[in-house]
Order: structure tokens, then C-alpha cells, then sequence
């Protein structure tokens, strides 16, 4: 029998950033970045407006350079499923202080709802646990994003949740678009020099 | 089978790496690098990151450079086309860029199925603004590396460096 689902995709979003302190945050292109947005915007928010299928890439290099921060990919399904081969490469690293938040609606949100793999019959959560990663689940509650971000720095490697959305589709908050202007500011917050 | 024959550039760009500072080395492998990355695998101050697909290695050199840290991305000529719209991640945000490619498919080629993308290497990087610059003889390379590793993380440029395929030599069947 499946759940129902319940949760909203800004509330979830909020879930997953109270008490981010400096976690940095990479978001997926469309309403992953509009959710992230809209939970407050910070100089440690690298919001992507293309690049589909590179959020948890970005995730993956900053984790790198980053080892003593946290670092959360936050993205949808579509952008996730377009990347997917990114979780091999991901979990092959193995990096303990990277997350990976999965806002799953089963659908395409940007494009005019057409249905995603993920409602067909694909689980994202079972793929990631199949390349490796730790304590993958599926979140059909509050309570459960509230338990996913209160594990940091698991020892055995970078964790995955598939958050389940519901289809509701909230009103477009814009970040600032120009690219070198977000990643110049996450640059100079991490106290990296301008070119 | 065994491994190619090491050709001594490949230590050339291994130490303009470790000069530089580079840390992040993204690959997809190619029998032209691999002394290189077995050098790289050797270094604990360095991380290899094998990937799936190239375009990974595009978006976790941005990934690195947000971090602050220098990453090299290595593949064949085969899988440039795959980077072509995650390019779009490095031109829209001026993040520095770095490739090295070995080239297939461009001189003595038995398979022909390389060809194709072979002749659209260039193409495929100058029409997403990355400049390409190429090495044909063995002098050549540990300078070009050197020269692009400065221009792209002291001034944010984007430079593929391809090795012909003249220089690896030809793979024989």
C-alpha cells in the first residue's frame, strides 16, 4: 500500500534549512532553487537557473574543497533522475559531510507536470542505497526531514533522502539570476578571493 | 591486456598539477592518461574522482572552485560532446575551466566509430567559449600545461588543452 502524501515543498525546504548555521547549499535548477529562495536567502546558496543534472556534482566538488563544512544538495526528481550516474561517482568518494535532499513530486514542475520516472516506478532512494550511500529513506513526514538533518557528519559516507511532495506547484520566488554574481558572493563569504 | 606505455609528458603535466596546487582531478579514463592517473591515485594530496559521464566532471570543477580548490578535468576526445550543455555552467558563471584530452579518431584511427566526434572536438568547446589549445610533440606539452593552468585559475579562463593523437600514438588492434 503506499502512503499518502502530505508534505509541501516550501515547508519541507524550510525543514531542511532550520539551524543551518554555515551549511552550504547547492539548489537544482526550477523550484528547488525557488523553495530555497524563499526559506531565506544567504551568501552560501549556490542557486542554479540551468546546468539540469549538475547539482549534485557542484555538491560533490564543494564537499571536497569544503571537508569541514556540511553541504546540502537540495533538488527535485527530474533534475536528480537527469544526473543519476552522479550518485555512482558520489558514493565512490564517499564524502561524510555532503547531503543529498531529493524533493520528490514525481513530475516534471516546470514543464507542465508530465509525469517523472519516479512516479513509473523508479526509487530513487533504493538507487542511491544500491551505489552506496548511508541511511537512504524516504520521508513521508516533518518529523522525518527533522531526523535527516539532525545526523550530521554520519562517519560512513553521504546520505540521501527522497522527500515526498505533494504536486502543488506555489507561486515563483525569484533569487538573483547572474552567475557570476552568486558565485563571486558564496566565494567571498568563504573567504576566497575574486579573480 | 596490459597497461599503455608511460610517455614522459605524462610526469610533465603530473608535476605542473602538483605545482599548481590542482586537488581535484575528475576523470573519465582514457589509455592516453593513464600513467597520469595512477600518478594522481599515488597522491594523497590529491583527489581522483572517476565519473560516469564527463559533463560530472564540468559541474564538480565548478563544484571545487566555489571551494576554492584547483581541478583539472581529464577524458578522450569521445566525451566532449557530452559536455556540451553543463559548459553552459562554466561560461554563464565565469568559472575557471581546465580540460586536458587525448585525442582518438584523428590519425591512423582502425575505429571508426571515433571519428565522428574526433572532428567536432574543437568545434564543440570553441561554440560553448572555451578556448582550445593544442599539443602535437612531446616539448609541447609540460609549457601549454603550465601556460593554461596559469591563465585559468589566476583569470577565470576556460581552455581545453587536446593531446593528438599523433603524440599518444596510435592505439593498435
Amino acid at each position: 500500500m503506499s502512503q499518502q502524501i502530505t508534505i509541501e515543498r516550501r515547508k519541507a525546504v524550510k525543514h531542511l534549512l532550520r539551524n543551518r548555521d554555515d551549511m552550504l547549499v547547492v539548489c537544482g535548477l526550477g523550484s528547488s532553487t525557488y523553495d530555497v529562495y524563499a526559506a531565506g536567502d544567504h551568501h552560501a546558496n549556490f542557486y542554479l537557473w540551468g546546468a539540469m543534472g549538475g547539482a549534485v556534482m557542484i555538491g560533490l566538488g564543494l564537499a571536497l574543497a569544503e571537508p569541514d563544512r556540511q553541504v546540502m544538495v537540495i533538488t527535485g526528481d527530474g533534475e536528480a533522475l537527469m544526473g543519476v550516474g552522479g550518485l555512482a561517482t558520489v558514493a565512490a568518494q564517499k564524502p561524510n559531510n555532503l547531503s543529498i535532499a531529493v524533493l520528490d513530486n514525481g513530475h516534471f514542475g516546470e514543464t507542465g507536470m508530465q509525469k517523472s520516472h519516479t512516479s513509473l516506478g523508479v526509487d530513487l532512494a533504493k538507487i542511491a542505497a544500491g551505489c552506496g550511500f548511508v541511511g537512504c529513506q524516504t520521508i513521508y513526514d516533518y518529523d522525518g526531514i527533522d531526523a535527516f538533518i539532525h545526523k550530521p557528519n554520519d562517519p560512513s559516507g553521504p546520505r540521501l533522502a527522497v522527500v515526498k511532495i505533494t504536486t502543488e506547484n506555489p507561486s515563483r520566488a525569484l533569487p538573483n539570476v547572474d552567475g557570476v554574481y552568486i558565485k563571486t558572493r558564496l566565494r567571498q563569504w568563504l573567504g576566497h578571493q575574486p579573480c | 591486456m596490459a597497461s599503455p606505455t608511460p610517455h614522459i609528458w605524462e610526469d610533465d603535466i603530473y608535476n605542473s598539477f602538483k605545482k599548481a596546487g590542482v586537488s581535484q582531478i575528475p576523470y573519465v579514463p582514457d589509455a592516453g592518461h593513464a600513467h597520469l592517473i595512477r600518478r594522481v591515485h599515488a597522491n594523497p594530496d590529491m583527489h581522483p574522482i572517476v565519473l560516469t559521464t564527463e559533463e560530472e566532471g564540468v559541474a564538480s570543477s565548478c563544484g571545487a572552485w566555489l571551494g576554492g580548490k584547483k581541478s583539472v578535468l581529464l577524458m578522450q576526445s569521445s566525451g566532449v560532446g557530452n559536455c556540451v550543455n553543463m559548459l553552459s555552467l562554466v561560461t554563464n558563471c565565469n568559472f575557471p575551466f581546465l580540460t586536458i584530452v587525448s585525442m582518438r579518431g584523428e590519425f591512423g584511427e582502425f575505429n571508426s566509430w571515433q571519428v565522428p566526434m574526433a572532428r567536432a572536438t574543437r568545434t564543440s568547446f570553441e561554440m560553448m567559449g572555451v578556448e582550445v589549445m593544442r599539443c602535437n610533440s612531446p616539448g609541447e606539452v609540460g609549457p601549454t600545461v603550465d601556460a593554461a593552468l596559469y591563465a585559468t585559475f589566476a583569470s577565470e579562463q576556460k581552455i581545453a588543452i587536446l593531446l593528438s593523437q599523433r603524440l599518444i600514438g596510435r592505439k593498435e588492434w
